[in-house]
């Protein structure tokens, strides 16, 4: 069965492909998901919040494995799922990939990778997104 | 004379893998045969959550890492695979969102089996040698059907390679390209059909060898070079076998191409194929190395270059993406239920 | 504001009650709460009722109209508002209720709470109840419900070394408080072992860490607290009231094991009710995974942040601890009819207040509190209760 209502996904694109927060312009604090307005600076933030693309470089606050999981990612259990600080401050919830589940610990360094996050039935579109894979530490010791 | 060429490169191998003999042991066949026989000894598989665009997208990433491009000034995205997520919309679209190329960019996905990645460089060689754009980008990436049974199980695997084409900073000059290309049903999937069918032992001297060795002569015919010339060759690798055959056949020795045999290890990635080849012999070139590559595309045609390193690839910063080398290291095995269930062969709803 | 009163109470079995339909289970909630406060359905003001995803569960909304006409009010007109805050929608109605007459704009409020759940599948219940979590940010990235809730005990686990056993030993509690309660879904014991070794969900937790999929509905009957006696000899006094609420995603807030919203909503209840955690003499707490009680317990200040995972060893909220929490068995074993269970905490502390709560009875028990969370703590509400 295909539920339709791609233009739900599509406007959320840049976020969910390039990690396009936003900054207060007034206080300087960066959102993600984007928000319409600081919830510090309020009516003073509004009309000044600014586009800015996170670096998808960040560290596991917490995490689950998931064993019963919804539909369009039972094909996938057991899978981990974490709270990720990202170096810029916000933080996210996603799938952590390319790793051996045991790996997975609180305090571990994350960088986002590109990975299909659902597809609307046999039919309906394929929705992109970001997960998250351990650090390639070793290049950067080269 | 102005160079046109490689700016930069990038890979991406998803890391799960089969071995031979698991699969064989599926289907009653002796695994060690089949390693024989194919050359392989294993294959990258995607997970559920890995296709063409992800792979592209990924090796576009990787490509972007080791320069200083902005993604703005590609004007260009070509994107050769026999596995698009989709058969009517394009991959080239995720990948120039996905890398911030949009909106002022051409974009087409390719299809000519292996070979539409090698296509895609030569369009956009093409279009910067005639100043219509700064930089094109050209990926070749597949994730590889194979009906279970067949003897392409074996083989068919996932990855690919993206490069930046320019003028500026060259890499690695494209010097020459040739193409060869005839009528010649060896391998087909038909529209609509889940699996690939292809014609058996035909695949062999009438297809995948005439193309390559006629397509590799006549190139170095025009580029006016010897075998000996190059430090390194890559030719497609449907298995581990032809291209180690086409090689002798054309008078190269097994050190030219062993840099960039990667079928044994990962399996044929198809429209990634020659092109991972390509990036794993970057990987470790020096200014001045030569470089001679054929594709080949069931259906059937060849691209060949003579490409040339130059000091430029010392400026690249080549660590700031993983190589093809760290890649194929970096591996997790799965047993043939988890493949099925990747590949979607126990289809679900 | 004038005080307001619990006058009757109603309850429905707890359950997978396949011969139940969504206007059986309100009715009989209903009419057991308006018998037992012996009211006549012309007095009744207003009609509030709390139901988290009618639409979802049994693809029907306008849930106000429905309950009033399932109760047979329909041409007695009466005002009927439905409230919906994920599963906290039982106690928004209770407040929204409680509210009204406060105001001296109603009188006699119906206040229901009900959820048919299992007329949908396994899958579709857990897709409905993940609604109640950030669906754009959360859910569609594959977080599960259950799986929020287990990254909140990975990192109470992480901080405060609270062990796998502890967590069990919330679902060992509860099971053995549900099987005194003749309403619950379970009705049995259940070891540590057992709960351990169950099917992994979402790690650490395991199927018998989360509250099960259920049928049921609860019923209150509120009134001026000037009017009560006129009713019933044990009305039960509103004391406090408290409501607040928070980001809809866990990820966005501060402290992962920390739900200020049941922080918020319990400080503002306290005041009102001048009391403070240790004058509570029972409560029933939104347990709905083992983790969300040892956090429960902490935010509304029952023990230290952090200790909540030793308040079973320390015998503080068993049956005959010095704050017995979840007697009805709680979520986790009375069952999680949603849109009820804030309603159903309720009826459990009134029971209580009452004397009325047989072997599970508190003894002396006079002052009560429920709380009551929607979604991972986007939405909370905590009623204190008072016997008059």
């Amino acid at each position: 069965m295909t539920i339709g209502g791609v233009a739900r996904f599509w406007r959320e694109i840049p976020q969910r492909y390039n990690l396009i927060g936003k900054q207060c312009g007034s206080c300087g604090r960066i959102y993600f998901p984007p928000r319409e307005s600081c919830p510090y600076c309020r009516r003073k933030s509004i009309g000044k919040m600014r586009d800015i693309k996170l670096s998808g470089k960040g560290e596991i606050v917490t995490y689950t494995v998931i064993h019963v999981a919804p539909h369009n990612f039972e094909g996938q259990v057991p899978y981990p799922i974490a709270i990720v600080q990202l170096e810029e401050g916000p933080r996210i919830t996603a799938q952590i990939v390319d790793c051996k589940i045991e790996d997975v610990k609180i305090g571990m360094k994350v960088e986002y990778t590109f990975r299909r996050i659902q597809e609307d039935g046999y039919t309906g579109a394929i929705y992109y997104g970001y997960k998250f894979k351990p650090c390639q530490q070793k290049q950067n010791h080269q | 004379m102005e160079q046109i060429g490689i700016v930069s490169y990038g890979a991406d191998i998803p890391r799960y893998r089969i071995k031979v003999e698991e699969i064989a042991s599926v289907w009653g066949k002796n695994g060690e045969d089949i390693k024989r026989g194919l050359g392989i000894n294993e294959k990258s598989v995607p997970s559920l959550d890995q296709d063409t665009a992800t792979i592209s997208v990924e090796a576009a990433r990787a490509a972007l890492k080791r320069c200083n491009i902005d993604p703005k000034n590609i004007g260009a995205i070509y994107i050769g695979s026999e596995s698009h997520p989709y058969a009517v919309k394009p991959t080239g679209t995720i990948v120039g969102e996905a890398i911030g190329a949009t909106p002022n960019l051409m974009v087409a996905d390719y299809e000519f089996a292996c070979k539409a990645g090698t296509a895609a460089i030569q369009t956009c060689n093409g279009l910067v040698k005639a100043g219509m754009i700064e930089y094109g980008l050209a990926i070749g990436a597949d994730t590889a059907q194979a009906a279970p049974g067949d003897a392409l199980e074996y083989s068919a695997a996932a990855g690919g390679a993206a490069f930046i084409i320019g003028k500026k900073d060259v890499i690695a000059t494209i010097n020459h390209t040739y193409s060869y290309t005839t009528d010649t049903p060896d391998f087909w999937r038909r529209e609509g059909r889940k699996y690939p069918a292809h014609g058996g032992r035909f695949t062999g001297a009438p297809a995948y060898f005439k193309h390559i060795t006629n397509c590799s002569k006549n190139l170095m015919k025009i580029a006016g070079t010897k075998p000996e010339d190059y430090n390194y060759a890559i030719f497609h690798q449907p298995n581990g076998k032809f291209p180690v055959t086409a090689a002798k056949m054309l008078g190269f020795s097994y050190d030219q191409i062993k840099q960039g045999l990667l079928c044994p290890i990962i399996g044929n990635t198809y429209s990634g194929s020659s092109l991972l080849g390509l990036a794993s012999v970057l990987d470790v070139a020096k200014p001045g190395d030569k470089i001679f590559l054929t594709s080949y595309g069931s259906g059937a045609g060849s691209d060949s270059f003579d490409i040339t390193v130059t000091d430029k690839i010392n400026d690249l910063s080549r660590k700031n993406a993983p190589s093809v080398a760290q890649l194929i290291e970096n591996k997790e095995y799965i047993n043939y239920g988890t493949y099925a269930k990747f590949r979607d062969i126990l289809y679900w709803e | 504001m004038r005080d307001v009163a619990i006058i009757g109470i109603g309850i429905t079995k707890f359950g997978e009650l396949w011969d139940k339909s969504f206007r059986q289970l309100i009715a009989e909630a209903g009419s057991k709460a308006i018998i037992d406060a012996g009211i006549e359905g012309k007095e009744i003001d207003a009609i509030y009722v709390g139901s988290m995803s009618a639409g979802r569960f049994i693809g029907q909304e306008h849930v106000g109209a429905l309950v009033a006409d399932s109760s047979g009010f329909a041409h007695l007109h009466i005002p009927a508002i439905r409230v919906e805050s994920a599963c906290a929608s039982g106690g928004l109605a209770l407040r929204q209720g409680y509210l009204s007459v406060a105001s001296g704009m109603n009188d006699i409020v119906v206040v229901g709470g009900i959820e048919k759940m299992s007329d949908v599948g396994g899958t579709a219940a857990t897709e409905t109840l993940a609604t109640a979590a950030d669906q754009e940010w959360e859910a569609f990235f594959g977080a599960t419900f259950p799986g929020i809730y287990a990254m909140i005990a990975t990192k109470h686990m992480h901080d405060y070394g609270t062990t796998r056993e502890q967590l069990a030993q919330v679902a060992v509690k509860n099971h053995a408080n549900g099987a005194l309660n003749p309403n619950a879904q379970f009705r049995r014991e259940i070891s540590l072992d057992t709960v351990i070794k169950a099917p992994p969900v979402a790690q650490p937790l395991g199927l018998l860490d989360c509250s099960p999929v259920s049928d049921g509905a609860a019923s209150l009957i509120l009134c001026p607290a000037e009017k009560a006696k006129k009713y019933t000899d044990k009305p039960v006094k509103i004391i406090g009231s408290g409501q607040a609420s928070d980001t809809l995603a866990l990820h966005a807030r501060d402290s992962i094991c920390t739900f200020n919203s049941t922080v918020y909503a319990a400080r503002m209840a306290y005041k009102q009710a001048k009391k403070t955690p240790k004058d509570i003499d029972v409560a029933e707490v939104h347990d709905c995974f083992t983790i969300a009680e040892i956090i429960a317990i902490e935010d509304l200040g029952f023990v230290e942040k952090g200790e909540g995972g030793k308040a079973i060893d320390n015998n503080i909220t068993t049956l005959d601890g010095s704050l017995p929490v979840n007697t009805s068995g709680g979520l986790k074993a009375k069952g999680h009819p949603v849109g009820a269970t804030g309603v159903a905490q309720v009826v459990e502390i009134v029971t209580q207040l009452r004397g009325e709560a047989e072997k599970r009875q508190v003894k002396d028990a006079t002052i009560g509190l429920a709380h009551n969370v929607g979604g991972c703590g986007a939405s909370c509400i905590v009623h204190i209760l008072e016997a008059m």
